[in-house]
């Protein structure tokens, strides 16, 4: 079996929106984002002692090599990164098109994101991604398994949890409630320096310039405010007399 | 102008979200707003619809779109907008509304903005970003517009409107859209007062410590008229049942006030209870981000505080 691991690079620490091109300021250092940590860490409990292939896609600046380098010292066995200048500023509908034109050359049995970008909040992409390769979605997934060529995956939703079953080739997004991705050993880390490594342009992955990056995109950020003050936040050190503030305080609003 | 809605039922029940954009999606001027509805036996919640907002409802009905899974869900709205024109799709917010929102703006090359609090009449939405520390005004450069709101945006509020034209919808469904089946489900149907309606929530996280320490929650919540409230993470380490669990999965709430006890704050559950009116915030660590969002924040340890706060709530309550 193929599994193919889509991850993202975030920025790390306190993110800020550059003024003149409205994007994420992804100048400073980034990392993996967590929530794809659990999406690897599946697919190699999947993988296990087995001959699966496990890949690890990206479409990013250039520096989201360290994050596909670190989901390769976790055990992933090879790693692409689509990255081109014309990509940049990609909202879903140009992200979806280039990743799906990549997923394709890889022609896996089985793709997983994880549950949501930490820097942009996004949580739909897979569900893009899965219509453009015309598979099945699932997503929040808390259990997975692999039964032949039968996907078997119990989720959670807002009602309770829904067992579904789907024919592979599939999509599905990971809960992080799934497992514990495991951290790198020094052993992983050297190793990973070995490991194959295809760095693919828009060329590389047959999509035009005009079809990516914001020319690609339908949306646009307008302008950047500030949000509506949240009342006047006061924030208190717990001593003797915590319970008492928190008092006056629902008092004060007419709480109790 | 014309704005189609997506309403999600859940048994009979139209899911309160949408028809909080769906009331929004009516009051932004003379747009012609219709609502899809996508289920099985789902023809009877038509007019139910109409009253918040929809002049016509379009309804696929039947046993294919019982299972609550988003691709073919995808083939109606997809088929609805295109034939009908519609020039702007609206979601609200849930596990399976995403999906489908995320699907068809691939299927249609239609740009998508999800998380939005507010959307005005000219279509500028309004996006939260970076935990909330800036607003983004975001919109779409062609048509059709996709939007996703983040729950308890709008308020559901049923108009004068009388009964909406109800169109029956034939869609042809793509194979990849039928694929996955959902072969068993565990639904968990709460007992007692429902949290979701109600005006006070005390809420319990994995730093009450100890599954005993929840009689921490259920005490105060007990004195201040309130419901009990749990995190995912509590849930899944089996300290309380799922039908208290508030978060991205689990229920959405509003309530009056919300009082987080030894929850740190992680985006899984701060989007279920982001809305509350009034949040207080009891943590050990100073740097957990729900003291971000919380109009009083208590950096302290809850098998002290809370004792102390009980017993001076009930107090007062009996004064």
């Amino acid at each position: 079996m193929k599994i193919a691991v889509c991850v993202k690079h975030v920025p790390e620490g306190s993110s800020k929106i550059d003024a003149a091109s409205k994007r994420l300021d992804r100048s400073g250092e980034g990392a993996l984002n967590r929530f794809d940590a659990n999406a690897v860490e599946e697919a190699l409990r999947l993988k296990g002692d087995g001959d699966s292939e496990v890949v690890v896609v990206s479409l990013g600046p250039p520096k989201a090599a360290d994050s596909l380098r670190k989901a390769l010292a976790m055990g992933a066995d090879r790693a692409v990164l689509v990255s081109d200048d014309a990509a940049a500023g990609s909202d879903l509908v140009a992200t979806s098109r280039l990743l799906g034109k990549a997923l394709e050359r890889e022609a896996a049995d089985l793709v997983l994101f994880g549950q949501q970008a930490s820097d942009s909040d996004g949580a739909v992409l897979w569900a893009a991604v899965a219509e453009r390769l015309q598979r099945p979605v699932v997503s929040q997934a808390a259990e997975l398994a692999v039964d032949g060529g039968t996907l078997r995956v119990k989720r959670q939703t807002e009602f309770g949890y829904d067992i579904i079953e789907a024919p592979l080739p599939a999509v599905v997004a990971v809960s992080d409630a799934i497992n514990e991705p495991r951290y790198p050993s020094l052993k992983g880390i050297m190793g990973a320096k070995k490991k194959p490594f295809d760095t693919l342009s828009l060329q590389d992955v047959g999509v035009d310039a005009a079809d990516a990056g914001e020319a690609g995109s339908r949306t646009t950020v307008i302008g950047l405010g500030e949000p509506p003050a949240r009342g006047d936040a006061r924030k208190i050190e717990g001593d003797g007399d915590a319970a008492q503030a928190i008092v006056d305080f629902l008092a004060e609003k007419r709480l109790i | 102008m014309s704005i189609l809605v997506f309403v999600e039922h859940h048994g009979n029940e139209l899911q309160k979200g949408s028809l909080g954009v769906l009331t929004k999606a009516a009051s932004l001027g003379d747009a012609d707003v219709a609502a899809v509805l996508v289920g099985a036996g789902v023809t009877a919640l038509a007019s139910e619809a109409g009253k918040f907002g929809a002049a016509k409802v379009f309804v696929a009905d039947g046993d294919a779109f019982e299972p609550p899974l988003p691709q073919a869900r995808v083939d109606v709205l997809a088929k609805v907008a295109q034939e009908n024109g519609y020039d702007t799709i609206l979601l609200a917010n849930s596990v399976l509304a995403a999906d489908i929102a995320a699907g068809l703006s691939a299927r249609l090359d239609a740009g998508l903005n999800w998380d939005l609090v507010d959307i005005t009449s000219d279509f500028t939405g309004k996006r939260p970003a970076l935990q909330d520390s800036v607003y983004v005004d975001v919109g779409w450069t062609s048509t059709p517009r996709i939007a996703l709101f983040r729950a308890g945006s709008f308020d559901a509020a049923a108009t004068a409107g009388g009964e909406p034209e109800v169109v029956d919808v034939a869609a042809e469904l793509s194979p990849h859209s039928q694929s996955a089946k959902v072969v068993g489900q565990e639904l968990e149907e709460s007992t007692g007062p429902s949290i979701e309606d109600a005006d006070i929530i005390v809420a319990g996280g994995r730093g009450l410590g100890a599954p005993e320490s929840f009689t921490l929650a259920e005490e105060l919540a007990r004195a201040l008229g309130g419901a009990v409230g749990a995190t995912r993470a509590v849930v899944d380490a089996g300290w309380y049942p799922y039908a208290a669990q508030i978060g991205q999965t689990g229920k959405v709430v509003s309530p009056k006030l919300y009082v987080a006890l030894g929850i740190s704050g992680a985006i899984q559950h701060k989007v279920g209870m982001q809305s509350s009116n009034v949040i207080v915030a009891i943590n050990k660590d100073p740097n957990a981000p729900i003291f971000e969002f919380s109009d009083l924040g208590v950096v302290g340890d809850v098998h002290e505080v809370v004792p102390k706060l009980t017993e001076l709530v009930k107090q007062r309550k009996s004064a």
